[in-house]
């Protein structure tokens, strides 16, 4: 046994350099020096500022704006963080609403989310995802239909015709990759720089 | 359900058969003590980590010699994380600030990650420094996970051998995994990730101002390296707390796809590795049939179930064409949501890229299923394998009592020894599952932890003791895991789950490798073809069905049919 002692601490010691430092390290220096942007975040800054990730969601609530799904995160309650309260895209604390499909909290949020969507735009039905949380709580994307059912919405507010904004979203609709892969997703935050630079054009 | 949908899990399935031989076949080399390509480069090392630990690689271990190496190696190991995480806050590598970690959730998180299961009760983010998620959890998801990949071939040596005392030399085979499978394949698995937008940076947590002026503060760390690791080690504990759902772990349908693959892809390379070590391929291939029969009945379930949707929306107006979105990310949808989490609980990883949770009751069902039959789908790196070499033994033993004769598989006698320990291994699981779920729904602090009322409540509490002692490590999320109560009972039923599986399968191991080989006549019974594949499948559903079937009952089948009938909680 004791024998045996020798090579379990040494063992754990030498494995725990190589693979917890060395290689973890080696890995950074590579990424760091090879893929930056990504190593680093994917930030997107403007004008000098981060104004957020090209892959993490963000809270959008103004009109003129596509608005991304609901999200589940919480935050510390600023009264007593010792509790936590609702921080919709708090990227900093990831998390589903873990909600069952007999959930009556899960319907009823549903069913108020639906009914204040229909008032919106009465001309199509509800897309899921406008009102269902995402697994992370972060998801960047909307389904193209989600996006297009904002269209007459952020059209109105913005004095645009629908036409334009639509088209807007197509160029932002990502298709699956090779056409096979994944589902189509559009990022709601280039969608949304990219409305905001053709206002800023007009 | 729709054609896409499938194209996507069989194209799946292809890329994991097409790597199985590949892998196998680097793997024995590996552990046969063979040249390979990476020789030149490792083997000063390899050579280096013998001295300082003063192993001679050329003597090889009895069973129990293996066994007590394995336990010291484990003990040494969850001792230095669970210290790691006891100190952090006075340790480098911390820009965020991360406290100590609390007694309890310190040794859940120990046993956790020694063990392959990778539970996590804490939030990656919002808990752990740098440094402990660097040179603790990354260190533990390689080494449990090579340790996994020894023991499997221990046992393969106890098929492989006749008239042997010894089924190898335990440091060997940890040394030679990690150097020469895991991290070669590590680093380049991690750079693709950052590549294709996983963060590794050591730098602190970003500030951002939304557009609309909101301030959010964006998590980063060192994420592709541990990502990767967590997926071949088939380890599954996440560098964020939603997992591979999170956007920097799991940016596009590409790096899932590979993240998927990568779950499967050593577990199902020892199925050839153990064929090709027994001097017969076919052996091997006719364990990943088995595998794979399982494997189809179960992804076929939950697609079909995610595809439904949720009948309590359509009521409302919601357009139910894209199914039950509810946990689930925009960019993999309801068939790789599916996919992948029977991937993850087939085999023992547990990384989860959709809450599951919020799975519908049958689709939520297949996770249970897989996990409750000791993840032998494809299963953990190496415990996958040999757990579906002891269902194979009672699957033998079953066929011997039908005909009235002595068991064999592989020309090696089954007799009540290899039996017994077999039914000690299999038995164990079940009693740790079912016994402290019966326990933890009958006292408060069990049910004052549930985040779903009615029949999914139960199902939360079930999921995790299921996930601790079949060491996977997803789980439904809902329940708070963070109490003494759970931190304490489900780090007891992950060490039994483990470790009470693996000792009785090194002294099968040892026993095996002990006898002689007898050689095959018109009497033995052929383990390479159907008609064994549909023995050990059959055999598998029903130990598994006779056992779990009530539990079943009472969570998802019952949440099934009050969902239909409208019945909310």
């Amino acid at each position: 046994m004791l024998k045996e002692l020798r090579p379990a601490l040494v063992m754990t010691a030498a494995l725990t350099v190589i693979t917890g430092l060395v290689y973890p390290l080696a890995v950074t220096g590579v990424a760091q020096g090879l893929f930056g942007h990504q190593a680093n975040g994917s930030l997107i800054v403007k004008d000098g500022a981060v104004i957020g990730s090209e892959l993490i969601g963000q809270p959008f609530t103004g009109e003129r704006y596509f608005q991304p799904r609901p999200s589940a995160t919480t935050g510390p309650d600023p009264a007593d963080p010792a509790k936590s309260v609702a921080a919709p895209y708090n990227a900093a604390n990831s998390m589903g609403s873990n909600l069952g499909p007999t959930s009556k909290a899960l319907v009823e949020r549903v069913q108020a989310d639906a009914e204040r969507l229909k008032a919106e735009n009465p001309s199509a039905p509800v897309p899921v995802d406008l009102v269902t949380t995402s697994g992370s709580g972060l998801d960047p994307d909307l389904s193209p239909a989600a996006a297009d059912f904002q269209v007459p919405r952020v059209a109105r507010a913005r004095g645009l015709s629908e036409e334009q904004v639509r088209r807007l979203v197509e160029a932002h609709t990502a298709p699956r990759l090779l056409g096979l892969l994944g589902e189509p997703t559009v990022n709601v935050l280039k969608l949304n720089l990219a409305l905001d630079a053709a206002a800023a054009g007009r | 359900m729709t054609a896409l949908g499938w194209f996507q899990i069989l194209l799946f399935a292809a890329l994991v058969v097409a790597v199985t031989r590949p892998l196998g076949g680097f793997m024995t080399r590996v552990f046969t003590g063979e040249r390979t390509v990476l020789t030149p480069l490792l083997r000063p090392v390899e050579r280096g980590l013998y001295r300082l630990a003063g192993v001679d690689e050329t003597a090889e271990q009895h069973w129990t010699a293996y066994a007590v190496a394995m336990l010291l190696f484990s003990a040494a190991g969850m001792l230095l994380l669970y210290v790691m995480q006891r100190v952090q806050d006075a340790l480098p590598f911390n820009p965020a600030g991360m406290t100590d970690v609390p007694a309890d959730l310190a040794f859940n998180t120990a046993a956790s990650f020694i063990t392959n299961t990778n539970w996590q009760n804490y939030g990656g983010e919002s808990t752990m420094a740098y440094l402990v998620q660097m040179a603790g959890l990354t260190v533990h998801n390689t080494v449990s996970a090579a340790t996994g990949i020894a023991l499997a071939v221990a046992l393969v040596r106890g098929f492989a051998r006749s008239s042997a005392r010894t089924v190898g030399n335990f440091w060997v085979d940890v040394t030679r995994c990690t150097l020469y499978v895991l991290l070669p394949i590590c680093v380049v698995y991690a750079l693709f990730l950052v590549w294709q937008g996983v963060p590794q940076t050591l730098g602190a947590y970003v500030d951002a101002t939304t557009l609309e002026g909101a301030k959010q503060t964006i998590a980063l760390g060192p994420v592709a390296s541990q990502e990767a690791i967590k997926m071949l080690g088939t380890n599954g504990g996440g560098f964020f707390n939603a997992n591979s759902a999170h956007p920097f772990e799991n940016p596009n349908a590409l790096t899932n796809l590979v993240q998927m693959v990568s779950i499967f892809a050593l577990g199902a390379g020892l199925t050839n590795l153990f064929g090709r070590m027994v001097g017969d391929e076919r052996q091997g291939w006719a364990i990943l049939a088995a595998m794979g029969v399982l494997f189809f009945a179960g992804v076929a379930v939950a697609y079909w179930a995610e595809a439904q949707g949720n009948p309590a929306f359509a009521a409302l107006g919601v357009d139910p064409a894209a199914g039950n979105m509810e946990g689930k990310e925009t960019r993999f949808g309801v068939a790789l949501s599916a996919l992948f989490a029977t991937v993850t609980t087939a085999a023992s990883c547990g990384a989860v890229n959709a809450m599951h949770d919020s799975f519908m009751p049958l689709g939520g069902m297949v996770p249970l299923i897989n996990m409750m039959l000791g993840e032998i789908i494809i299963g953990g790196v190496g415990a996958g394998l040999y757990g579906m070499l002891l269902f194979a033994i009672v699957a033998l033993f079953v066929a011997g009592l039908m005909v009235g004769r002595t068991p064999e598989y592989l020309g090696k006698k089954l007799e009540a020894r290899e039996v017994k320990m077999t039914m000690l291994a299999v038995l164990c699981l079940p009693l740790m599952m079912l016994g402290w779920t019966a326990v933890a729904v009958v006292l408060d602090t069990g049910t004052a932890s549930m985040a779903n009322a009615g029949p999914h409540g139960f199902s939360e509490a079930l999921y995790a003791y299921v996930s601790g002692a079949a060491n996977n490590g997803s789980a439904f999320a809902g329940l708070t895991g963070n109490t003494l109560w759970y931190n304490l009972t489900i780090g007891m039923a992950m060490l039994v789950g483990r470790f009470f599986v693996i000792i009785p399968m090194l002294a099968i191991a040892g026993s095996l490798a002990a006898k002689k080989r007898a050689v095959a006549s018109a009497g033995t019974f052929p383990t390479h073809d159907a008609l064994f594949v549909g023995l050990l499948v059959g055999v598998i559903l029903i130990v598994g069905g006779l056992t779990f079937f009530p539990a079943l009952a009472l969570g998802p089948v019952v949440e099934h049919l009050a969902m239909n009938a409208g019945t909310l909680f």
